[in-house]
């Protein structure tokens, strides 16, 4: 075997040099050269996911805590936005719904607005749907004349104008909703809870209720309504056929409207007044989305509590990550030693240690943010929710887990810097 | 001839009670395409010399000069980068990573000078071949002999085209075929205008090489021509 230089590597003999490669040996001494930055944080990179992938078990249980800890978060913050979502879904897109009434009378019903109010609502210009109901008082709904009286479920009578629907946003589970024809006649549409509790699940020509001393034909039921739940308690029949059949007299109990999103606060101001000008200290104005945000934001109260499990976790997969990395620099100090008798720096050999850390961080975190998305598509799934997983989120958490690398790489980093070459190889 | 390596008068004292003088003024050239073998019993300081010569620790007192230049007054990125232009190391235990083939760890040895990936991978390969191991390419250290493994790690220390190699002990853990191909390798190096410093108690090592220099207790007590 030949232990010579290749032919095209002998020629200037002695040296058996090139001129270029003796140029670029006389100028290396002299400073470390600026171009390796590059190519080095590429190289680090490389060996360190090389290493990390050496050692695979290893690499994937120091991943694992900071990939809990992140999921976690993700899938909490997940959640909750989905639920935002779909609580923004339920409001309406903007929230705009403001309702008015005239508190109670003395017997705990609805006490009647002027039958002026309505329309006078109608007139203020931000306001862009109104619509009414009346509470017809004494009526009970039973499924047939044989059900005692006392029975009547607890579901009230309310009259309602067409355009309810469209202001509250609710839809029709079956049939279909009052028109101005059937406004007129004994038909009713049955809210969701109220068609329950009478065990009515569908809409056939010959389904009656028994309302108010005589039967309704049951002409549709209602999907639930979340912002105005005493509708889904309720039999709605037409202004009309309560004032003809059921004696209402016209009178609202409730006004529902939706306002321009940002006029809010006014019109909510010019609403008793109008509504009632003899008594407008009578009259109630409320935002049924500010109650349903209210209580979304009681049910997401739980989210710090598991974000801050979830920090925990982090925590301590960084300490694991720390560790680890730690027992890499004793485990490695022939390699150590070897790179720098290769020529890499002190910086260089501690930036590789403090690399591989922000892998393992970075794989964990990666892992982590996709377990979380995984777990909010799920669970939004489960739920029947939208899946929301905002961006930001994401970010963060990947941000989380490399803050915590590089925290968990700095000390490792520096002792595996400072380890002096000659100890490093010494006694191997 | 230029002188590639001149230690002068350095002295090495570690600390403890007492302290323990590793190196005891010692004074010594190596010139271009020269080679020495030392010689000497274990903690006669001739792994501490090698360390020394290689800038892998600084001397208590005294100079080193590599290439004419004394490397005392240089920070440690000029340091490292002494090493990685003008040193090749070759250890007993070889030091190669397992989980990088031969390729990877030759090209290894010239990451720190900052070339490009495809440069040091052709100049790999060529070393390689050099050895004797461009059938080996893409074999991991364990997949490889004793002999091959240090093979692998010489083309990794003359990748580069050092002015000098420190070898200590390159066939302490080898046969005695395998390292006599090792001896081969090491004492063709000359060829090139390298110079080798070997640490040795393999005679048939010393053997091949040019000089002589015998160590005991921190001191050179013999420094001569291998008679041929």
């Amino acid at each position: 075997m030949s232990a010579g230089p290749p032919a095209s590597q002998r020629g200037a003999a002695p040296a058996g040099l090139t001129s270029e490669e003796r140029a670029r040996r006389e100028g290396g001494a002299s400073k470390a050269p600026r171009r390796r930055a590059g190519s080095l944080s590429a190289e680090l990179v490389l060996g360190g996911w090389r290493g990390l992938r050496a050692r695979k078990l290893r690499t994937a249980l120091s991943c694992l805590g900071v990939a809990i800890g992140i999921a976690a978060a993700v899938a909490v913050l997940g959640i909750s936005a989905s639920s935002r979502a779909n609580l923004i879904a339920e409001l309406g897109a903007e929230g705009n719904l403001l309702t008015v009434n005239a508190g109670q009378s003395f017997d705990g019903s609805p006490a009647p607005l002027p039958l002026t109010a309505e329309p006078m609502i109608a007139r203020i210009p931000p306001v862009e749907s109104v619509t009414a109901t009346g509470y017809v008082a004494g009526a009970t709904v039973r499924r047939t004349a044989a059900v005692p009286a006392v029975d009547s479920g607890g579901i009230s009578v309310l009259a309602a104008q067409p355009g309810l629907l469209a202001t509250l946003g609710g839809r029709v589970a079956a049939g279909t909703f009052l028109n101005a024809a059937t406004a007129r006649y004994p038909a009713v549409v049955l809210g969701a809870v109220a068609a329950q509790t009478l065990g009515i699940d569908q809409v056939a020509p010959a389904t009656q209720v028994y309302l108010a001393g005589r039967y309704f034909t049951v002409i549709g039921i209602l999907a639930p309504v979340p912002l105005a739940p005493e509708i889904d308690e309720a039999a709605l029949v037409g202004f009309p056929a309560a004032d003809s059949l059921l004696g209402l007299g016209g009178h609202p109990t409730e006004i529902y409207l939706r306002a321009v999103p940002d006029q809010m606060q006014p019109v909510a101001s010019v609403l008793p007044f109008t509504a009632n000008p003899a008594q407008p200290e009578a009259v109630q104005v409320s935002l049924p989305s500010s109650i349903l945000a209210a209580r979304a934001a009681a049910r997401t109260a739980f989210t710090g509590l598991f974000l801050g499990l979830g920090a925990v976790a982090v925590l301590v997969g960084g300490v694991g990550i720390g560790n680890i990395m730690v027992i890499s620099v004793l485990e490695r100090r022939a390699e150590i030693g070897l790179r720098r008798a290769l020529g890499g720096t002190r910086s260089q050999v501690g930036l590789q240690f403090l690399t591989e850390s922000l892998l393992l961080s970075g794989l964990g975190g990666v892992a982590g943010a996709a377990i979380g998305a995984a777990a909010t598509a799920g669970y939004a799934a489960a739920a029947g929710q939208p899946a929301v997983m905002p961006p930001a989120d994401l970010a963060a958490g990947l941000g989380v887990a490399l803050v915590t690398g590089v925290l968990a790489g700095v000390y490792p980093a520096v002792r595996a810097a400072r380890l002096p070459p000659a100890e490093a190889l010494r006694g191997w | 001839m230029n002188p590639v390596l001149e230690i002068t008068d350095v002295v090495m004292t570690y600390p403890g009670s007492p302290p323990v003088t590793a190196l005891a003024a010692i004074t010594l050239q190596v010139h271009e395409a020269e080679r020495a073998a030392v010689l000497g019993p274990s903690g006669s300081g001739k792994s501490t010399l090698l360390h020394v010569a290689g800038t892998l620790e600084r001397p208590g007192r005294g100079s080193v000069r590599i290439g004419g230049r004394e490397v005392a007054a240089l920070s440690d990125a000029e340091l490292s980068a002494v090493r990685a232009r003008r040193l090749g190391f070759v250890f007993q235990q070889f030091h190669l990573l397992d989980h990088l083939d031969a390729v990877q760890n030759v090209a290894l040895g010239l990451l720190y000078r900052g070339e490009p990936a495809r440069a040091r991978r052709a100049a790999a390969v060529a070393a390689l071949d050099r050895v004797g191991l461009g059938h080996r390419l893409g074999h991991r250290p364990a997949q490889l002999s004793g002999g091959e493994r240090q093979r692998v790690a010489i083309a990794r220390a003359v990748a580069g085209h050092p002015e000098l190699v420190l070898a200590d002990e390159p066939t302490g853990n080898l046969d005695s075929a395998a390292g006599q191909q090792i001896i081969e390798l090491l004492a063709g190096l000359a060829a090139d205008g390298t110079a080798v410093v070997v640490v040795t108690h393999d005679p048939a090592v010393a053997a091949a090489m040019d000089r002589r220099v015998v160590m005991q207790d921190g001191r050179i007590i013999a420094d001569e021509a291998v008679p041929r």
